[in-house]
């Protein structure tokens, strides 16, 4: 039985794919078009949170109480989690399976980035959505000025 | 510039030497650091957003534990991580951009090089902006 050899250089090819969706393509165009809305949704929160006003100083329970009293901050904030944390996470696969060289370790890693992104998401979303600036029993002078006006 | 020429082009460039193939844009020189600092950058991010979910999150627990952590991270040490911060975001950022632009646009790897000293110059200008007036901040606190 003879053996065939491919003459040198000639180009690479595999049989196409026939079915099946091109995940790795997806998570590639993911990662720039998530980027591109991440840069505005970035920017803002650290222009709002870190430059305008006050800056830092100005950051407390009050202050978390006024942004998300209003809708526009939390539709902000939630889509800001969700890009994030998955670009992030996608990101992060990359480096484990650049770097992590044994089966068995990727494995580990990549199971421990979806279980923290799967819970932190759930977490971050139900805080920003079930929040209450103005919680019963707790000191006025700790919360937004619009809890004390009716 | 002649192709066939080699030996004439500074290392790093695109043009192919006698010594190297062509086309390498991810090894040594701009194309090579761009991708560390990128790289070091998300990882560095990734992990802030982690910590930053959990101390959010206790706005849910009381307005006390909230303001107690916030108040932990306004003193001078904290302003220099908060500052380091956005360094690696406005970095991270920026070259993003030009990573995109080098996969979409037509000219993208022809100027990767240029782009990557736009990069480096947007940072400046940025960090040149936010320093000073969030260190402001952070040491006016000290009064208090
Ligand atoms: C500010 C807007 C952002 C832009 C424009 C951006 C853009 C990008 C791009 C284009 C890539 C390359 C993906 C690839 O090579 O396939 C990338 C990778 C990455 N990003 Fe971002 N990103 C942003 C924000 C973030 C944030 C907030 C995080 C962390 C939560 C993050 C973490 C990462 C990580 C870990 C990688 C993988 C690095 C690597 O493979 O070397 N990025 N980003
Ligand atoms: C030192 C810089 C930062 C400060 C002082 C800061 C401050 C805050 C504050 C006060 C909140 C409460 C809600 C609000 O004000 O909108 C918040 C929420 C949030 N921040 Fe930041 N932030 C910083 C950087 C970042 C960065 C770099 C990212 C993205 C990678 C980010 C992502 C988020 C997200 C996703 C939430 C919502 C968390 C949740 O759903 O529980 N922040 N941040």
């Amino acid at each position: 039985m003879s053996t065939t050899i491919e003459a040198p250089r000639s180009p690479y090819s595999r049989a196409p794919r026939s079915r099946g969706v091109n995940w790795e393509k997806w998570g590639w165009m993911y990662m720039r078009a998530s980027g591109l809305v991440l840069v505005v949704l970035i920017f803002g929160h650290l222009i709002v949170n870190l430059v305008l006003g006050d800056g830092i100083k100005a950051i407390d329970f009050a202050f978390v109480g006024g942004k998300w009293s209003n809708p526009f901050w939390q539709v902000w904030d939630c889509l800001m989690l969700w890009l994030a944390m998955i670009h992030g996470a996608n990101g992060m696969r990359t480096l484990v399976n650049d770097y992590a060289s044994h089966r068995t370790t990727r494995g580990i890693l990549k199971g421990a980035l979806l279980f923290s992104v799967i819970v932190l998401i759930t977490l971050g979303t139900l805080v920003i959505f079930t929040f209450d600036p103005c919680p019963a029993g707790a000191p006025a002078d700790l919360l937004a000025s619009f809890c004390s006006a009716s | 510039m002649s192709r066939t020429e080699t030996g004439t082009h500074a290392p790093g460039s695109l043009a192919p030497t006698g010594k190297r193939p062509q086309g390498t844009l991810y090894r040594g020189r701009e194309g090579m650091w761009s991708w560390v600092l990128h790289r070091i950058t998300g990882i560095a991010i990734f992990f802030f957003l982690l910590v930053h979910i959990l101390d959010t999150a206790l706005v849910r627990v009381a307005p006390e534990a909230y303001n107690a952590v916030m108040s932990t991270y306004k003193n001078p040490i904290m302003g220099l991580g908060e500052t380091a911060l956005v360094g690696a975001i406005a970095f991270h950022a920026y070259n993003g951009i030009r990573i995109i632009l080098i996969d979409f646009w037509t000219k993208g790897p022809k100027y990767q090089k240029v782009m990557f000293y736009v990069v480096i110059g947007l940072w400046v200008v940025t960090m040149a902006g936010f320093v000073p007036r969030h260190l402001i901040n952070v040491f006016s606190e000290m009064g208090h």
